[in-house]
């Protein structure tokens, strides 16, 4: 096979593109555009390990396959726009490449809170710089830190942040629970009384207004008026998809990368998309697109594109079963686990106990129809590996639509 | 084939145990046991179990 793949991001969806590119039997050119300067590295460290001082950066970088070795990396590259008719991407540099196959493998951005002014002492933790960044704050003696978020990756750093010793840790929500939107209120109830037991701080049920501060940060106003007095902020209030370098090619971008079963961008049987950045069907459940922001995605969105990329530049026809895989997922706060098998986001009106009690090492289900789609653990290891006993139920269920 | 499991990373996730049963399981406490020399045969099992490592502690040795 002849020609050349591109693909563009540099992270843990393009370096299994181009690990399953060479799988699939894609013996042609491979070059993968990063705007990031570091070879592919782990982001879930940072938020966790690489924070809590406990790891080098070398311990995260991805040991590359032998089979990759030709692949030509083009690191602190940025695409800057797609022309897909003529098949070429555009670099910063003022370069162009062409390409027989594109693989979007660029992931996500965290959004950003719309208060005026930019001021020191805001951080996003997405990128080791910014880990780096945020560690540097954290670690000053006596600071007081506003987490804004309490999705995943808040909980996350504020357990950080104490495990770290940080004086004071407040996390900040309009809704009413820690997580309750993946997760549902049975458990995002028990994680907030165990954030608390740990010395986490809470200000739910109300937003950010504004931040107070000349040239850094010194408080966060909240909804009502009241000032959280803050030396660090962090934001992690969702993300948003890196796609603006294929506006213009009428493409739906209206979140990440719309494609079909087979992870190809709409009428373009020559890019596909993997990893955080692809809104896909998942053939196990309602067929409804969605965004996956798990570790496990990259994974497996790339080994389906790999094979549908290669299948269409070899001119056979795509004969794979339409994607459908078991999302997984798990955080680690504090001294516990949260474990996930599943699509628990789809079964928040039927929550049941599984097994043990909230109290103590918990095991949810997460029910359509009466039907278990999905389970999430959370406590110690015992709880994670009862998650792992129901892995095999859930994969061999029917789909939903069924 | 050799496989070398960086135990200090290791983190008892078990996603390894999922994609290469034959090589990784979990004891009763539930920390990692592993084959060294599994058989060529359970390659392609054992780069998926690296491949689906958290920690990124699994590798293969020729
Ligand atoms: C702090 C943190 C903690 C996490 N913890 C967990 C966890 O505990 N458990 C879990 O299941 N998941 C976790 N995740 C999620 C998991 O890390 C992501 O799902 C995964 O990194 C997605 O990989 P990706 O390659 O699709 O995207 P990304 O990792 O976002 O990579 C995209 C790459 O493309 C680059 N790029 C973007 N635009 C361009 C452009 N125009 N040109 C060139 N390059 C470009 C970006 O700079 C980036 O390097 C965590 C994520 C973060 C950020």
């Amino acid at each position: 096979m002849t020609g050349r793949i591109v693909v563009v991001g540099a992270s843990m969806g393009g370096l299994r593109a181009a690990e399953q590119l060479r799988a699939a039997g894609w013996t042609g050119a491979i070059t993968v555009v990063g705007d990031e300067p570091h070879m592919p590295y782990n982001r879930p460290p940072l938020s966790k390990e690489v924070l809590a001082g406990k790891v080098p950066f070398e311990s995260l970088a991805f040991t590359p396959k032998a089979s990759t070795a030709d692949v030509e990396w083009l690191l602190g590259t940025k695409v800057v726009a797609a022309r897909l008719a003529e098949r070429t991407v555009e670099l910063d540099t003022g370069s162009a490449l062409s390409y027989d196959g594109l693989v979007v493998a660029t992931g996500m951005r965290p959004r950003r809170l719309r208060c005026p002014g930019l001021l020191g002492g805001r951080h996003t933790v997405r990128t080791l710089a910014d880990a780096q960044g945020l560690r540097a704050e954290l670690t000053r003696p006596g600071a007081r830190v506003v987490v804004v978020g309490a999705g995943f990756i808040g909980c996350e750093v504020a357990a950080t942040a104490v495990g770290l010793g940080v004086r004071e840790v407040t996390v900040v929500d309009p809704l009413p629970l820690p997580m309750v939107g993946p997760l549902g209120e049975l458990l995002a109830r028990v994680l907030l009384k165990r954030h608390e037991e740990r010395g986490v701080r809470f200000a739910l049920g109300t937003g950010v207004a504004g931040f107070e501060g000349d040239d850094r940060v010194t408080g966060v106003v909240l909804d009502d008026g009241s000032v959280l007095p803050a030396d660090v902020v962090v934001e992690s209030v969702g993300s948003v998809a890196n796609t603006d370098w294929l506006q213009g090619n009428g493409l739906d971008l209206s979140d990440g990368v719309l494609t079909d079963e087979h992870l190809r961008a709409g009428g373009h049987p020559e890019v596909v998309a993997v990893g955080d950045v692809a809104r896909f069907p998942n053939a196990r459940y309602d067929g409804v697109p969605r965004r996956v922001e798990h570790w496990s995605i990259p994974t497996d969105t790339a080994k389906h594109a790999a094979k549908t990329l290669a299948a269409h530049l070899a001119g056979a026809d795509v004969e794979l079963a339409p994607f459908a895989p078991l999302p997984t997922f798990w955080s680690d706060q504090h001294d516990f686990r949260l474990q996930s098998f599943g699509a628990p986001g789809l079964g928040l009106d039927d929550v049941r106990v599984l097994d043990g009690e909230p109290d103590g090492d918990v095991l949810v289900g997460y029910h359509v129809d009466g039907r278990l789609v999905g389970v999430v653990a959370l406590g110690g290891q015992a709880a994670a590996m009862g998650a792992a006993k129901y892995r095999a139920h859930l994969l061999k269920q029917p789909a939903l639509t069924a | 084939m050799k496989v070398v499991v960086d135990m200090n990373k290791c983190q008892d996730h078990g996603q390894c145990v999922f994609a290469a049963p034959d090589v990784f399981s979990m004891d009763d406490s539930g920390h990692l046991a592993y084959v060294s020399d599994p058989d060529d045969a359970l390659r392609d099992e054992v780069e998926e179990a690296a491949d689906v490592c958290p920690l990124q502690a699994i590798r293969i040795e020729d």
